[in-house]
């Protein structure tokens, strides 16, 4: 079976630091310098307090799956779409990759890598610890 | 100020098509018009005000309105998803207790089934969206968004497949008796459970029906219903709710219903235990199960037994709901599953749902809805409607 073509993000002036540093392997996350609040995905404006004194992280890269479903069917492949709440305690949207499906769990430790996109910046995706 | 008993839904409109090959959009959206016109006994040079939703042909309500040849003095345009047309009713009833319009016409109409639209596949909302970069890489459609909440819902309650697959048999046993309904045929748990897999853990009879088709909604002052043939239907009170990711402190547990159901009894002066007929937006099992729970119907976490103890099947249950068949087996014309929610509502008020399903003297009935999607982001809306 074709492998799933990943649609490449929309790279704009607010997100792509976030994209840069995906090519170089890093996962950034916003934090607030006024509330001290992450969040995700990244905004100018923090969504708790609406101070513009958000800056980029360094995230750790790992976390826990939130939740997850693998899309089974009017797809060429399956594949596992999840939400990840990472150690810093905000969740991100995700897939899980390079691993057995079926043994995917919530609560399942979980480690970003970096997948190539068509035509785009690579993206953040999990694997299984 | 309230808009409890300041309008009334008048005309009410489902189109029989569920495939409309040989139609145009506009042309649906005129068709469904009429039918509510005569349904309500008024023409089109009543009409004043006119919504529909961004998926109108044309911008706004500006083409459609032309199309149609409406002179209007009030329009609204509102978008959120499926629910928006419960949305359009309370946004109705507010611009009349405002005097702003006397007779409000709503319009849903599409052809997803024709055109070959699907709950696999993406669906954009246009170039500068600012969470389709971090969403849209990871193929997030409708159907494994919706299979996320299900998933997590079974997660922290121990809700099972088992007993989600009991909205779908509820619906199907009102189907039975809708000449119209996409899927006629009753279903057991057992033939939910072997159905296909679509996204983990919905299976394919998890999942509400394509169609074609659309409705109508006219709704007017008291004054001008009063003056009509047709039983009198009174909106009692309205909520509305948006519901996203926080950020990133996630809770895909609990929907806008939480909200807009509170706002709504609240408005109404009533509580869950007095609602004798619900239509619940259908657009899988657990978005039921969501949002009986978030409406009060049962406690947070207790919806799938509920479900599971026959509650939804009209005639034995503590909560008839969506007696046409519903998104799951009747109609979800446009992917827009909440005009035919209101539609049901207001045919069950009447009287005039199919006697094998209608609620004996039904007085008080609620319309909710959810809209876009529970796994990313929604809006929800209630309506409490009473017999006058």
């Amino acid at each position: 079976m074709a492998a799933r073509k990943i649609p490449p993000p929309a790279v704009n002036p607010e997100n792509k630091a976030f994209f840069e540093a995906a090519a170089q392997g890093k996962l950034l996350i916003k934090k607030c310098g006024a509330c001290g609040e992450f969040h995700h995905y990244p905004r100018s404006l923090c969504p708790h307090c609406f101070s513009d004194k958000t800056e980029w992280q360094n995230a750790g890269g790992t976390g826990t799956v939130y939740t997850y479903s693998v899309l089974r069917r009017g797809v060429p492949e399956p594949y596992c779409i999840a939400y990840v709440t990472l150690d810093e305690g905000v969740s991100m949207l995700t897939n899980l990759v390079d691993c057995d499906f079926d043994a995917v769990k919530i609560g399942m430790q979980v480690r970003v890598v970096f997948r190539s996109t068509d035509g785009g910046p690579p993206v953040p995706m999990f694997t299984a610890v | 100020m309230t808009i409890r008993g300041k309008a009334c839904v008048v005309g009410a409109y489902e189109h029989p098509t569920r495939k409309a090959e040989d139609k145009s959009v506009a042309q649906l959206h005129a068709e469904v018009a009429r039918g509510a016109l005569a349904d309500a006994g008024l023409t089109k040079a009543d009409i004043d005000g006119y919504f529909c939703a961004g998926d109108a042909p044309g911008l706004g309500p500006l083409s459609m309105a032309d199309y149609m040849g409406l002179k209007l003095r009030h329009l609204d345009s509102t978008d959120t998803g499926g629910t928006s047309y419960l949305i359009h009713v309370a946004h109705a009833a507010q611009a009349i207790a405002l005097g702003k319009c006397n007779v409000a016409l709503i319009t849903l109409a599409g052809r997803p089934r024709s055109e070959g639209h699907s709950g696999t596949q993406p669906r954009t909302w246009g170039a500068n969206l600012p969470d389709a970069p971090f969403e849209a890489p990871y193929g997030v459609v409708t159907t494994n968004s919706y299979a996320m909440v299900a998933m997590r819902h079974m997660h922290e309650f121990g809700t099972t497949s088992e007993q989600l697959a009991w909205v779908k048999v509820a619906a199907s046993h009102h189907a039975q008796h809708n000449p119209h309904a996409m899927l006629r045929e009753v279903v057991t748990v057992r033939e939910v459970l072997d159905s296909p897999v679509i996204a983990d853990p919905l299976h394919r009879m998890d999942c509400c029906v394509v169609s074609d088709g659309g409705g109508a909604l006219i709704v007017a002052r008291p004054e001008i219903a009063n003056n009509l043939k047709r039983p009198i239907v009174t909106l009692r009170g309205a909520g509305e709710s948006p519901k996203g990711q926080a950020g990133g402190k996630l809770s895909l547990t609990t929907s806008g219903a939480a909200w807009s159901g509170a706002a709504a009894f609240a408005e109404a002066g009533l509580k869950p235990a007095d609602i004798q007929y619900a239509s619940i937006y259908d657009s899988f099992t657990i978005t039921v199960v969501m949002q009986i729970e978030d409406l009060g119907f049962c406690k947070k976490g207790a919806g799938g037994k509920f479900v599971a103890e026959g509650n939804l099947i009209s005639g034995s249950g503590k909560l008839p709901f969506n007696t046409d068949g519903g998104g799951l087996c009747n109609n979800h014309p446009a992917n827009r599953g909440g005009m035919t929610k209101v539609i049901e509502a207001v045919r069950q008020l009447r009287g005039e749902a199919h006697p094998k399903v209608q609620v004996k003297n039904c007085g008080l009935a609620l319309a909710q809805g959810t809209g876009g999607q529970l796994g990313t982001r929604h809006g929800s809306a209630t309506l409490i409607f009473e017999r006058s």
